[in-house]
């Protein structure tokens, strides 16, 4: 009985967080094939895919996607390790958290205003150079919107990186590092090495999962290559997206066809990873024998190492200019500060961003709220063998390109009534707000102790008491933490909000997105820290809750950072 | 004297002085053993010699191998191997490979090499380990082929971190005898932290012991 | 607050004495139905002054009619005919999620051809008394298509450039100037990218300064040889690319973003198509005190913005009663004032009375803001099927 009961709830959870992505992949293909009876396309065949390729640029668009997604997410991935690494064993490494928490908390499209604000041809650091380097116009090179997208992988790199170094720490506290690390400098490896041929191949197994999160989302995020991205041509996703709100009827099939397209080439390199993973596993070993202590290792790592400070400094640089503009009247080029300064911005006629400031909270706060409930009950309701092929599956939302599902998606809805509004957004938010919470409580609940839970058990307790008198208060700060990374993935949706939204539904982000191109970059500003507070609030009561209660329970202290001896 | 050490002290950040100061010397081929309670910081002083101190602690005193002074060298220099509680091979790499790892990089040449790993594996009584999952070995197997990784790596010295206190008693000595019979062999110095008085024994060499700081004044 | 609404009532009656049909009891009774209803008026939000004004007219709609406005903010008027497409191909006729949508030109046409319109409605419209809607007049003909009173004007567009006097002292007002002028000023020009309709604009209005018969323009392209009528804009585009901010390689988005360029003194020249928003934007501290409009010598494009109602809105009596209110002398003279929107009127000023025409003269001025006068020639847009291929052509051309 109890059986089917739990077998029944993790069926739901499944139905209600897969079942829309297959439904929306399923109208997505019958689209990109020429089948969308109701729109009287009836002609099964290949003329999306004709058209899709007669358009121009088609080919740099896609090699464009490739080569940001794909750099982004090498370079990054490599940052991350160097910081990672860097920063193991020494005070900082064991507060890592709140020292990249605003990074990670900040919302992709807010991290992209700011960067335009610093990095454009007019922005803040020419502005600071203009006097030096006599310059009498903004020069007419630039890192934002440039051919080579370097603008945007800048801006992936300021968002992977700490949530890929966040994952591999969290990753390592399950890996006697210090231990290998005097092993192998006892056998005459210096630490970087070490780090390169023990730490990394047992710790890929686990952050495996996270990495391919990460190139999927560089591969097809839409918001960052709107603001950073170059425009002529756009990445693909972005030439799916217009396709899709072109007014052309026929453009909606060319539109599922490119999402087809960017699902496909998403696909292809996760195929790439893999190979790539055995033919390092290969290489890797056969260096390995032969024993060399490897002096390289240092001048790679040291590499990654020297070039974070300058992201993260350009990434603080960001966030400065977001509030420096925000409170800006007139500011014109090559002024180094602004020249008058003002709060009119905030104050716009009847405080416009009230509206979906309400909107972010409420999709924020609903669906985080639920995600935890459904994550918890999916992690109490697992078995321990087994479970793994259908757990990878909750991870399908993230793994697949947004843009490969959402037009199919938001399509299929309207079929079965649910037209575009709160619910259709509130629950397109959940399907992505899901597996993050889930990712970052798998771990945690898997390291907790079962032993508590017997004794409060023998001690008379129920399963509802073990589980909210024992096990939620010991895993307090894990349930925070996921509660705030839910809270920041569903402030930062653009795509999900705009299509399942029909454009009706307004929130900080799809606002902060279509002022970006605007003329008022303080109104932008405005927006865009609006953005940025909430989930960083919801970071700082995920810190500092934990902290304050370890205070009182020594021994709640994570034990995670200890350097094990 | 090969392994010569002077007056070491160590503190912890912002903590009393560990032990009291130590000196002493072990010859090649000799094995001695320190020994003291639990907590008294046995481990740290290993750590000190080997170059492993955490950041934050302070050392005093000089440490020299065969001639040269080790002070501020970095681990992977002073050529001084390790052996610890759990014998600690690399999960992800299986017993050869793990052997291959610490063989030393100027035997060169894949058949030279692994040549050498298939001597080791045979002298730890390991033959056609070579591809096994660490997992797989018994406590003893991996005792046996950490200590050949370590003397793979040909170390000036080897420190022995209470290497036998994992073992059940009928294991212990037969793992004892090899691993200290393969270090006299090698003639290098060693240096045993243990706390038994077993062990101390077997060794055969001095035992020094490690107080604290107040009851060494004594 | 009655007395308002009965002041508005009253103002409707002597439209049906006028036309002399039963309109005015519709009407009543249309204003009836529209009570407490919300029209989501989608209309894109580009630009902050329009989208404070239509706040305006929803303080006043619902004071006045009891009917409230929630404006859809579109970055782009295509992504609301795609809804309304889907809703359609989705069986969704009644109920739908788009009430009012400000629109024109393709977009119209693609919504007209598919019959995804209501109406006609706009002669039903009290306030369109104020209206020339005689045939063929600004206000009934939407990019050369007739609007067969499926849409109702509320705002005029012409096309205009932008430039700071600070530092451009003679700026080009014809291409081939224009032309000169990029090769003497490398990188100091650009225009919006052309999927952008503003971007589309200036080949439009380049097109029809430089094609040989203008009037070729004003039937549908497969009527005409489009390869010899756009010959010499290629040539000349041609020519120009190469001076472009940035070597043409890349492209503002929108004239917004152009406008940011101008203001940081990344480009010289803007562009524009309301000839307010220079004056507008340097009340707002977005272009600096000594920029002022470039009105081309030959006269330019010029539009009418319109409001349509799709054919399942869900609230039709609602979209009326704003489409009304639009072009009521009261709004209209807030929309031209400068200190407001500076849209000019569309409205017929020979059909106001003094005291109505006199909202409109009493209208502050600003050194930026052209007159009415200087504004010129307004040249008709080309037929929409012009503009569709001339974004083509033109990607295929210099897109990589």
């Amino acid at each position: 009985m109890k059986n089917v009961r739990r077998t029944g709830l993790r069926a739901l959870i499944i139905a209600v967080l897969i079942g829309p992505v297959l439904l929306g992949v399923a109208q997505t293909l019958s689209a990109a094939f020429g089948w969308l009876p109701a729109l009287g396309e009836r002609t099964i065949g290949l003329a999306p895919w004709r058209t899709l390729l007669d358009q121009p640029g088609l080919a740099t668009s896609v090699q464009l996607t490739l080569w940001t997604g794909i750099s982004a997410t090498v370079i990054g991935f490599a940052l991350a390790f160097g910081l990672v690494a860097s920063l193991h064993g020494r005070a900082m490494g064991r507060s890592l958290m709140p020292w990249l928490a605003p990074f990670l908390a900040a919302p992709h499209a807010a991290i992209a205003i700011g960067l335009a604000f610093v990095l454009a041809p007019s922005g803040w650091l020419l502005r600071l150079l203009a006097a030096p380097l006599d310059l009498t116009h903004p020069p007419a090179w630039a890192l934002v919107g440039d051919p080579l997208g370097i603008g945007l992988i800048l801006g992936l790199l300021v968002k992977e990186v700490p949530f890929l170094a966040l994952i591999m720490t969290a990753s390592l506290s399950h890996l006697p590092v210090r231990r290998w690390l005097i092993q192998a400098r006892s056998l005459g490896y210096t630490p970087a090495a070490t780090w390169l041929r023990v730490v990394l191949p047992m710790m890929w197994p686990q952050i495996r999962l996270p990495t391919l999160i990460v190139l999927s989302y560089a591969l097809s995020n839409v918001d960052m290559a709107l603001i950073l991205g170059p425009a002529n041509p756009p990445v693909l996703a972005v030439t799916v997206l217009r396709a899709y709100t072109a007014p052309e009827l026929s453009s909606l099939l060319t539109a599922g066809a490119g999402a087809a397209l960017q699902a496909i080439g998403v696909l292809i390199t996760f195929a790439g990873v893999w190979a790539f993973e055995r033919l390092i596993g290969v290489i890797g070993r056969t260096r390995l024998r032969r024993g060399r202590r490897g002096r390289l290792s240092g001048v790679a790592l040291g590499l990654a190492q020297a070039l974070n400070p300058i992201l993260l400094g350009m990434a603080s640089a960001a966030i400065a200019a977001l509030a420096v503009w925000s409170v800006t009247w007139r500011w014109s080029w090559p002024k180094p500060l602004p020249e008058q300064l003002s709060m009119a911005a905030w104050q716009q006629p009847g405080d416009s961003w009230i509206g979906p400031l309400g909107h972010s909270l409420l999709f924020a706060g609903v669906t985080t709220a639920l995600a935890l409930m459904l994550a918890i009950a999916w992690l109490e309701t697992e078995q321990r063998r087994g479970a793994s092929l259908l757990a990878g599956i909750l991870y399908l939302p993230l793994l697949l390109p947004q843009i490969g599902f959402l037009p199919g998606l938001q399509f299929g809805f309207l079929q079965l009534g649910i037209g575009p509004g709160l619910l259709a957004v509130g629950w397109a938010h959940l399907l992505f707000v899901f597996p993050y919470v889930l990712l970052v409580l798998v771990g945690p609940w898997r390291g907790y102790d079962p032993l508590l839970s017997r004794q409060a058990a023998s001690l008379g307790a129920g399963p509802l008491r073990r589980l909210f008198r024992v096990k939620l208060p010991v895993l307090l700060a894990p349930v925070l933490a996921a509660g705030a990374i839910g809270v920041a993935v569903s402030i930062a949706q653009y795509l999900p909000t705009l299509i399942m939204g029909g454009g009706r539904i307004n929130t900080l982000t799809t606002e902060a997105v279509s002022l970006a191109s605007g003329a008022d970059r303080r109104i932008t500003a405005v927006y865009a820290i609006l953005q940025m507070l909430i989930p960083v609030a919801a970071y700082g009561i995920a810190i500092i809750a934990p902290m304050l209660r370890g205070r009182r329970h020594r021994l709640l202290r994570e034990p995670r950072y200890a350097t094990g001896d | 004297m090969p392994l010569a050490i002077d007056s070491l002290a160590i503190q912890a950040p912002g903590d009393a002085p560990l032990f009291a100061p130590v000196t002493l010397s072990v010859d090649a081929g000799t094995v001695t053993t320190v020994m003291g309670p639990s907590g008294v910081g046995k481990t740290t002083l290993l750590h000190a010699i080997a170059g492993h101190l955490p950041a934050g602690f302070e050392l005093t005193g000089h440490i020299t191998l065969n001639g040269r002074p080790l002070n501020g060298l970095p681990a992977e220099q002073r050529r001084i191997g390790m052996m610890f509680q759990e014998a600690g091979l690399f999960p992800h790499l299986s017993v050869g490979d793990n052997l291959a790892f610490g063989l030393h990089a100027t035997v060169r040449g894949r058949r030279a090499r692994s040549q050498a790993v298939d001597r080791a594996l045979a002298a730890a009584g390991l033959e056609g380990m070579g591809e096994r999952d660490p997992a797989t070995l018994s406590g003893g197997q991996r005792a046996r082929a950490a200590l050949m990784q370590s003397l793979l790596a040909e170390p000036e010295a080897i420190l022995l971190d209470e290497p036998f206190s994992r073992l059940d008693q009928a294991l212990r000595t037969g793992i004892r005898t090899f691993v200290l019979d393969h270090i006299r062999a090698r003639s290098i110095p060693a240096l045993l932290v243990t706390h038994d008085p077993a062990d101390a024994e077997a060794a055969g060499g001095p035992v020094i012991p490690l107080g604290e700081v107040a009851a060494v004044n004594t | 607050m009655t007395l308002l609404v009965g002041l508005a009532i009253g103002l409707a009656t002597p439209a049906s004495a006028q036309t002399g049909d039963t309109s005015g009891t519709d009407w009543e009774q249309t204003l009836r139905e529209a009570q407490g209803q919300t029209v989501y008026w989608n209309a894109w939000a580009g630009d902050q002054r329009t989208n404070a004004f239509i706040q305006w007219v929803g303080e006043q709609t619902e004071a006045r009619f009891d009917v409230a406005i929630r404006h859809v903010k579109l970055s782009d008027t295509a992504e609301a005919v795609t809804r309304v497409v889907t809703e359609k191909a989705a069986g969704r006729d009644e109920n739908g999620s788009v009430d009012l949508l400000w629109i024109n030109g393709p977009n119209f046409l693609s919504m007209k051809e598919q019959d995804l319109l209501h109406g006609p409605f706009v002669r039903d419209l009290p306030n369109s008394r104020y209206l020339d809607l005689s045939r063929g007049s600004a206000n009934t003909t939407d990019f050369t298509v007739p609007t067969e009173g499926l849409e109702s004007p509320w705002r005029l567009a012409r096309f205009v450039f932008n430039y700071d006097t600070a530092r451009v002292d003679n700026p080009p007002r014809t291409m081939p100037a224009l032309l000169e002028w990029a090769q003497a000023n490398p990188g100091r020009f650009t225009h919006p990218h052309p999927d952008n309709f503003m971007g589309a604009t200036f080949l439009k209005q380049a097109l029809i300064e430089l094609t040989p018969d203008p009037a070729v323009l004003q039937e549908p392209v497969e009527n005409a040889d489009f390869a010899s009528a756009t010959a010499p804009l290629w040539d000349w585009y041609d020519a120009i690319q190469p001076h472009l901010w940035r070597g043409g390689e890349t492209y503002p988005s929108n004239e917004s973003e152009q406008q940011r360029l101008v203001n940081d003194g990344a480009v010289d020249i803007g562009l524009s198509f309301d000839p307010a928003s220079t004056a507008a934007a340097i009340k707002q501290g977005l272009l600096p005190p000594t920029a002022r409009v470039l009105i081309p010598a030959a006269g330019s494009i010029g539009n009418v913005s319109f409001v349509a109602i799709p054919y399942n809105a869900r609230h039709t009596a609602g979209a009326r009663v704003v489409a009304n209110f639009l072009i009521s002398p009261r709004a209209q003279a807030r929309m031209q004032n400068i200190e407001v929107l500076g849209a000019f009127s569309v409205l017929d000023f020979e059909r106001l009375s003094d005291s109505q025409r006199a909202r409109f003269e009493a209208l502050p001025d600003a050194p930026a803001l052209p007159t009415r006068e200087a504004l010129g020639k307004t040249l008709p847009e080309p037929h929409p099927s012009w503009m569709t291929r001339l974004i083509e052509t033109w990607a295929q051309r210099y897109t990589r």
